[in-house]
């Protein structure tokens, strides 16, 4: 009946899953790229310089994931460089002053501390009514500060470490190197918890429409408190990670992170007002600024402009991503309002 | 009889207020099972309060819910949910970036051993659309679906919580006729089914189609409880708007003068049509008519904020073309616009800066402000109009409704336009500011100014206008003189009862 007198299905089911797919634009510009930077440079498209990708963006996709369900609450964590840094310089102090300590004891530790400061900032925004973006420019300047104060201002170098430590991000006891393992694991974990776990359909629905989700009887903040709560928590893991895999822990560990983890959802198509995102776009985003800046150098363009041409890919890809998928739309047919 | 059945959901002694601001006051209701109950009231008569408490939004100050003979406490929507109460409400609550499935069933999503199963999920939802006799699939997401196919949605996620109280507020106002249709042979479906329906509508012949009984609200009170099918619609407006006049709206006699604005055949596609008038010089026109009659849209294709596509405007006789503000400012058309703080004040600035804001230009030179010489203009027009603040540096967002208005006012008191439109000037503010706005009115009026006053308050309207307009779904249909003028008359042709 009331079908009928709205707008005709789309035409075809494969153009419509096309258009469903949001990803599609992002990967069409990775396989694009891929294809100029290999006739440069044979040396791009081999399994050595692929694993060396994924090496670099492991961490990236961690904190991003995290960084993405807090986008899509509406919200933003820019205190996840510094909670990285404090949970890397905690954790690799207290390494060095225990030598024995089993290190899966070292992750839990680091995963725990990092969901105390994440909790904070969750305390911040849900119980204090602090916007996100204040909240978490507060907390990045406090936790760092912290490290200077922890550190004393001094830092750990990789002899001071305990031998194995590097292990935990560098071992291969499965074959692939731990820290590309973690980064499947929790990006495995972040998709069931947001598919199949209330808790995650709520993520979704607070940042659809908050006052949908009020009168639907969902409590919104304490959703919020939840996902700053889980940044915290992967943060303090890509600590004891970061810590592991450069075997140092530095008053400057991870500064200036936060941008990258709201740049790899954003790339790959995350909607920066929230409300929607997939853990496929956090990988696809992560993956294509991991490819950017190994192409840069393999091409063997002046580190000078490396920056500028990374930022001008960058807005590149979100470009033909929002080209591509208005285009679509076009062609599956006129869209219902 | 009716009253010898059990009612659903029962209310008794239902008071609320806001702030000083009483909505309810010893309100009743009586749901029947199986029946279509409208809720019929002016514009602020109390509705969308009651609804509320039955939905769990607010909790009354006083009073009693009784659901299926036993009190009940709504702490929340979700109790309310629990207990078999959903609500359709003006505004959408969907999630647009959720499939309808989801939609259907949030907040409850089957799960098996913990986990959402979303086979169930589509399965369930699938049901319940083919009971509303519909064929979407309930994986498309629900930004793509047109606002009657969103009403639907809502109404499965009322099914599915199987409930025993469905509240419609306004469904009607968005969708086409054929839409309606649709939608009546619906809820007529839930009411066999024995659901409770309250609909609130302002379109009196969509009642008379629908309702089995009409409980009428008026400023916050119970005045009746009728069955439908005997009751005419001339009672019907005059249990919403009966009370009498009082000596509130103080309209001077003014000698009218000359023609300044004439409106011939003026028109915006898709909004409104045909609209003519003339405004003389110190006249007082009202337009009455429900919200969403396009009264607004007369007002802002005056002012060019939505240029009119047909017809002519002439102010003094010369014909104009308005294209924007700045048009329509130059030739001396002021607006202040209904909500005030969207468009009518900047709440950052503050009082004095908002006066002068429309005439800047006077106290420049080489375009340098003056600000001692612009101080003392907002000073005086601020004092002139009685708003309670302590400087004119303060800023605007921290005055109450009233004095923000009486704000907005003395801004264009300063542009002094030839013509000036108000757009429901005194909708939310207390009764001791509506007197000073109104008095202000006619001040401006007796200096020689053209009003044109848009507003939905009856005794505003019959108490302030010269001459009065009705407008009806983008059409005028009425026209009154002030001694032609009653309340029935105006409600009639605005309901097209």
């Amino acid at each position: 009946m009331i079908a009928t007198t709205t707008p005709a299905r789309p035409r075809g089911r494969l153009v419509q899953a096309v258009v469903r797919f949001r990803e599609a634009g992002i990967i069409l510009f990775i396989v694009v790229l891929s294809a100029l930077v290999s006739l440069r440079s044979p040396a791009f498209l081999t399994a050595a310089n692929f694993n060396n990708i994924l090496l670099n963006i492991a961490i990236l996709v961690i904190v991003a994931l995290a960084q993405m369900m807090v986008i899509i609450t509406r919200g933003i964590d820019l205190s996840v460089g510094s909670m990285i840094g404090l949970t890397a310089m905690m954790v690799s102090f207290t390494v060095v002053a225990l030598p024995g300590l089993p290190f899966p004891l070292a992750v839990v530790l680091g995963m725990t501390l990092g969901a105390a400061l994440g909790g904070f900032n969750g305390l911040l925004v849900a119980r204090g009514g602090v916007p996100p973006i204040i909240a978490t420019l507060g907390t990045l300047s406090i936790y760092r500060g912290l490290i200077f104060l922890y550190s004393g201002g001094t830092w750990i170098n990789a002899y001071e470490m305990p031998p194995g430590f590097r292990d935990i991000a560098k071992g291969t006891p499965l074959g692939v190197p731990n820290l590309i393992l973690c980064a499947l694991i929790v990006a495995g974990a972040v998709y069931y918890f947001l598919s199949y776990t209330r808790t995650g359909r709520d993520i979704y629905a607070v940042g659809s429409n908050p006052d949908a989700a009020r009168l639907a009887g969902i409590a919104k903040e304490r959703i919020i408190f939840r996902v700053f709560l889980i940044s915290g928590l992967l943060c303090g893991l890509a600590g004891v990670l970061w810590a592991s895999r450069f075997e140092a822990a530095q008053t400057n560990t991870a500064m200036g992170f936060e941008l990258q983890t709201v740049a790899a959802p954003v790339v790959g198509g995350v909607n920066i007002f929230g409300g929607s995102g997939s853990v496929l776009s956090v990988i696809l985003g992560a993956f294509l600024l991991g490819m950017i800046n190994n192409a840069l150098t393999l091409i063997g363009i002046s580190p000078f402009w490396q920056l500028a041409v990374q930022g001008l890919l960058i807005l590149l890809a979100v470009l033909t991503d929002s080209v591509i998928a208005r285009r679509l739309q076009g062609f599956a047919g006129r869209r219902s309002r | 009889m009716m009253s010898d059945r059990a009612a659903v959901i029962r209310v008794e002694h239902l008071s609320k207020s806001f702030g000083g601001v009483q909505a309810l006051q010893d309100v009743q209701l009586a749901i029947f099972a199986g029946e279509v109950h409208a809720l019929l009231g002016e514009n602020g008569a109390g509705k969308s309060t009651l609804i509320k408490i039955l939905t769990g939004v607010h909790q009354p100050d006083s009073g009693t819910l009784v659901l299926d003979g036993r009190p009940i406490r709504l702490g929340s929507t979700s109790e309310a949910q629990a207990h078999g109460i959903a609500a359709i409400y003006q505004e959408p609550s969907l999630f647009p970036d959720l499939d309808i499935a989801e939609n259907i069933l949030v907040g409850r999503q089957p799960t098996r051993a913990g986990a959402v199963d979303w086979k169930q999920m589509y399965g369930e939802a699938r049901g319940l659309l083919a009971r509303l006799g519909l064929t979407l699939d309930p994986r498309t997401k629900a930004r793509e679906l047109s606002v009657a196919q969103q009403q639907l949605v809502e109404i499965a996620r009322a099914l599915a919580i199987n409930a025993k109280v469905l509240i419609m507020d306004e469904p009607t106002s968005s969708l086409t006729l054929r839409e309606v249709a649709d939608l009546f042979a619906l809820v007529r479906q839930l009411r066999a089914a024995g659901t409770a329906v309250v609909f609130i509508s302002h379109r009196l012949e969509e009642l008379f189609a629908l309702a089995d009984r009409v409980t009428t609200l008026r400023d916050g009170a119970y005045v009746g409880t009728r069955a439908m099918a005997n009751v005419t619609s001339e009672e019907l407006i005059r249990m919403m708007v009966g009370r009498s006049l009082g000596e509130l709206f103080p309209k001077q006699a003014v000698p009218t003068g000359d023609v300044v604005l004439e409106v011939d055949g003026l028109g915006v596609a898709g909004s409104f049509a045909d609209v003519s008038f003339q405004l003389h010089c110190g006249e007082i026109l009202g337009m009455a008519g429900l919200i969403g009659a396009g009264r607004t849209n007369v007002a802002r294709a005056l002012f060019g904020t939505e240029p009119a596509t047909s017809g002519t405007i002439r102010l003094d006789g010369r014909t104009v073309t308005i294209r924007n503000p700045d048009s329509a400012l130059a030739l001396g058309i002021g607006y202040v616009p209904e909500d005030r703080k969207e468009h009518g004040l900047v709440l950052e600035m503050s009082i004095g800066s908002n006066i002068t804001l429309p005439v800047l230009g006077k106290f420049a030179r080489w375009g340098w402000l003056n600000s001692r010489r612009e101080h003392q203009t907002a000073e005086a027009a601020a004092q002139r109009l009685e708003v309670k603040m302590t400087t004119v540096d303060q800023q605007a967002g921290q005055l109450s409704g009233g004095n923000q208005q009486k704000v907005v006012l003395a801004k264009w008191l300063e542009a002094a336009p030839r013509v000036l439109i108000l757009d429901e000037p005194t909708r939310g503010i207390d009764v001791g500011t509506k007197a000073a706005v109104h008095r202000l009115m006619g001040t401006l009026a007796a200096q020689g100014m053209a009003i044109l006053m848009i507003s939905s308050e009856l005794p505003e309207v019959l108490g302030m206008s010269d001459h009065i307009l009705v407008m009806r779904e983008g059409r005028i249909t009425g026209r009154f003189s002030r001694a032609a003028a009653t309340q029935e008359g105006i409600m009639a042709a605005a309901t097209g009862a």
